[in-house]
């Protein structure tokens, strides 16, 4: 056995595998000089209007058919563009469409998260779609304005949006109700109501946190805290970054002291991880969660498992009292070297456009009567659709507390922001939230973890910035 | 010996014989696959990674050549020194944790007779639980209010720590979890155990051994190379300690909370080739992360020679 672990020093000095090593150390010096990035020149030349050939394939990462509303409209526009499409479902790996881009071997369509585009487009690794715009005739008027400039780069669209998540104001209504408060205290339009209400709703027993009275849901939606106190993490231009500013901080110490009040962010994280957040034990349902900011989608997650649970809804407010929300959401994008992007800008097209979301929408809405479940509407970034669906299928009078929750989703829709794309999205989001995570952690103060993570966001947009404005 | 004779006097080695040649080439017509797999899919990446640790490479363009600028950013970036201690950290509390548990199974299930390979089953089959699963699992286990962990330490009177939250607590909670697949080990170190003469034991007991005095002067010593190599490779294994921290901190357990303490060095790594596209500084980091196994591994080969025995060595 020893001998195996012994290095076998007589081959180096045998000419024949000395030749080997410098014969292949050379290949690899000369391949890696060879070794080429996959932006083309040819991707100029794109012709979006090119009509697909027959037996065109379009192959599609990141996109799934899961639900009625993707299904709908994929199984429309495949007809109409009349190509085969195969899907790579599950969320977009960037690490796969990376890899397979790399290697100059890139789908022809990408679904992902609109902050990814801003990096995407600034490596040249997806075509701008201006062109593709013109030539299939869509309407960027009708979508969500927030959404539209998460995927416009350096004045130039490279992805159409779709789908939009905001946060609405979610609440135990029988824990509001006996701690004698309204939904008004914990919409965030004052904090220090927010804190005199998690006070009052939240439980602690024997030394253990029973019942959390408010969850600030950080470090996520600190842009959502930042911004009721009227500022942005990012600049309008998207190449200054503002974690440092004084009202950031101030929004980071109020939405922590939320936490501090019951015990510090690890009780209330480690009592929130112990919960059944998607089902009928949710912490709404067992009296756990006194109120919190969330996405419009989990109030159809509400509505599936405790359709009798005690809850109340009304949008998030700011410190000026006006309602806001923090857009994400989905966008389409065409890679570089995609072989068919005629045939992907078609799909898009026929994907996103009005009358393919009022049809999806009109399957849900059948399908949750079927399930004896209230439709609560679909934010699909379009602004038309969204009317659309909002008037023709949304039931007029839902029975409460849903018609609240609807009402304060299209309020919230209406009244939304988001970061603009950069060429160093993922820098600039670690930064933030690692911040946070040092203040939840306990290791740093709100303002010093801020300016540390300004000095690593503004390097890091910094350098990006500047490579992007290099190559032009 | 003969055939080194020749050389050592000067002289030049006898030309093999034609049918020593056509050995040789089968030999190498044999092993050509697995020749090519190495140099194609290690050899040529590990290279190809050397050349790209000296670039600024982002996946999708050109690398462009930066000397050794990567290397310096490295040694000036605290988020490495503190990936790397706590690495350190982590490596130094779940190696000697995981051998002593695996030869006290192992030392158990030899005990077992006819039912150890029962066991040896039932102690190998969580080796194939997906380590995402095991992430998770960690959370729920671990919960430092509600988990299964907490609840027992309760019952016999212990207040449990935040395990999943206390930065104190996150590196032990991991190394508890990694025993979820001790099994491979003790499988190992029982093969071991079996090889052991039971008349060694036989010549201690009409000696007057005791277990204590037989297990440390017979079973230790004839068992040390295989103990040795379950070190080793463990050790190598928590270096590059991933997948579970990764999901209980970073990824499926966790969308956006992370904690510094499990910010182990391959996460680092990963989080600057992937997710920020830094791959020439990603593969400088490996490299790094290559250069410190190696050392390691290198002590630990140094410290075996006194304390490895391998059956049939003249000392």
């Amino acid at each position: 056995m020893r001998a195996s672990l012994q290095p076998r020093s007589s081959l180096s000095h045998r000419p024949g595998t000395a030749a080997l090593v410098a014969g292949t150390l050379a290949s690899a010096v000369v391949l890696a000089g060879c070794a080429t990035g996959t932006r083309s020149d040819a991707d100029a030349d794109v012709d979006f209007g090119a009509s697909p050939s027959a037996g065109a394939a379009l192959q599609v990462m990141g996109f799934g058919t899961g639900d009625e509303i993707g299904k709908v409209r994929h199984d429309r526009a495949v007809e109409a563009v009349g190509v085969d499409v195969t899907l790579a479902e599950g969320a977009l790996d960037p690490q796969a469409f990376l890899s397979a881009a790399a290697s100059g071997n890139p789908p022809d369509l990408i679904y992902g998260e609109r902050d990814q585009i801003g990096t995407f487009a600034s490596r040249g690794a997806i075509l701008p779609l201006s062109e593709c715009v013109e030539e299939q005739d869509i309407d960027t008027d009708a979508f969500v304005d927030p959404a539209l400039e998460q995927v416009t780069f350096a004045e130039e669209l490279y992805g159409i949006p779709e789908f939009n998540a905001v946060q609405i104001t979610m609440a135990n209504a029988d824990l509001l109700s006996a701690a004698g408060l309204e939904l008004e205290d914990v919409d965030g339009s004052d904090p220090e109501a927010v804190l005199a209400a998690t006070e009052a709703m939240m439980r602690n027993d024997g030394g253990r946190l029973s019942v959390i009275g408010y969850d600030s849901k950080l470090p996520e939606f600190l842009p959502l805290w930042a911004k009721g106190r009227g500022v942005d993490l990012l600049s309008e231009d998207g190449r200054t970054a503002q974690l440092d500013d004084p009202e950031v901080v101030t929004a980071l110490e109020q939405a922590v002291a939320v936490y501090d009040a019951q015990g510090g962010f690890p009780a209330v994280k480690t009592f929130r991880d112990s919960t059944d957040f998607f089902g009928a034990g949710n912490q709404f349902a067992t009296g756990q969660l006194g109120a919190m900011p969330m996405e419009q989608w989990y109030v159809n997650v509400l509505n599936e498992n405790s359709p009798d649970a005690p809850l109340a809804f009304g949008p998030v407010k700011g410190a000026d009292g006006e309602v806001h929300a923090y857009a994400t959401g989905s966008a389409w994008a065409i890679p570089a070297g995609a072989s068919s992007p005629a045939a992907a800008c078609a799909y898009i097209a026929r994907m996103t456009e009005t009358d393919a979301w009022t049809a999806a929408a009109e399957a849900r809405a059948d399908a949750r009567e079927t399930e004896g479940l209230v439709f609560t509407g679909v934010l699909t970034g379009n602004e038309e659709a969204d009317e659309e669906i909002r008037d023709e299928l949304v039931p007029d009078d839902p029975p409460a507390p849903w018609g609240d929750a609807i009402e304060a989703m299209y309020e919230a829709n209406d009244n939304t922001f988001a970061l603009p794309a950069n060429p160093a999205d993922a820098e600039f989001e670690q930064a933030w939230q690692d911040a946070v995570n040092r203040v939840l952690n306990g290791q740093e103060e709100p303002a010093a973890a801020l300016a540390k993570a300004q000095e690593e966001a503004q390097a890091a947009l910094d350098d990006a910035w500047a490579k992007w404005d290099d190559q032009q | 010996m003969t055939a080194a004779a020749p050389t050592a006097l000067g002289g030049r080695e006898p030309r093999p014989s034609a049918r020593a040649r056509r050995e040789r080439n089968a030999g190498l017509a044999f092993i050509s696959p697995w020749i090519v797999g190495f140099l194609v899919f290690t050899l040529w990446p590990i290279l190809y990674s050397a050349y790209l640790s000296l670039t600024d490479y982002d996946v999708l363009n050109d690398p462009t050549f930066v000397g050794l600028e990567n290397y310096q950013r490295m040694a000036e970036d605290p988020q490495v020194r503190l990936a790397l201690w706590n690495t350190f950290q982590y490596t130094v509390l779940q190696v000697p944790l995981y051998v002593v548990v695996a030869l006290a199974l192992a030392l158990l299930l030899q005990q077992a007779g006819r039912a150890s390979g029962f066991f040896r089953t039932a102690f190998f089959v969580p080796k194939m639980t997906p380590p995402v699963a095991v992430g998770v699992l960690l959370l729920l286990l671990f919960n430092g209010e509600y988990g299964l962990v907490n609840e027992a330490l309760g019952a016999v009177g212990i207040d449990g720590p935040s395990w999943t939250t206390d930065p104190a607590w996150i590196k032990p909670g991991l190394a508890l979890v990694s025993l979820w697949g001790v099994g491979a080990a003790v499988v190992i170190l029982l093969a071991a155990l079996q090889d052991v003469p039971v008349e060694l034991y036989d010549a201690a007991r009409v000696d007057g051994a005791g277990w204590w005095r037989r297990t440390r002067t017979i079973t230790l010593p004839m068992i040390s190379g295989a103990l040795f190599f379950v070190t080793v490779v463990n050790t190598i294994a928590a270096f590059q300690m991933f997948t579970e921290a990764y999901s209980a901190y970073f990824g499926a357990g966790s969308s956006t909370y992370a904690n510094d303490a499990a910010l182990f060095y391959v996460i680092y790594l990963f989080r600057e080739g992937f997710a920020e596209l830094h791959m020439g500084y990603a593969s400088a980091l490996a490299w790094l992360l290559f250069l410190v196994i190696m050392a390691v591994t290198a002590v630990q080969l140094l410290v075996s020679r006194r304390l490895v025995y391998y059956e049939g060595e003249q000392r």
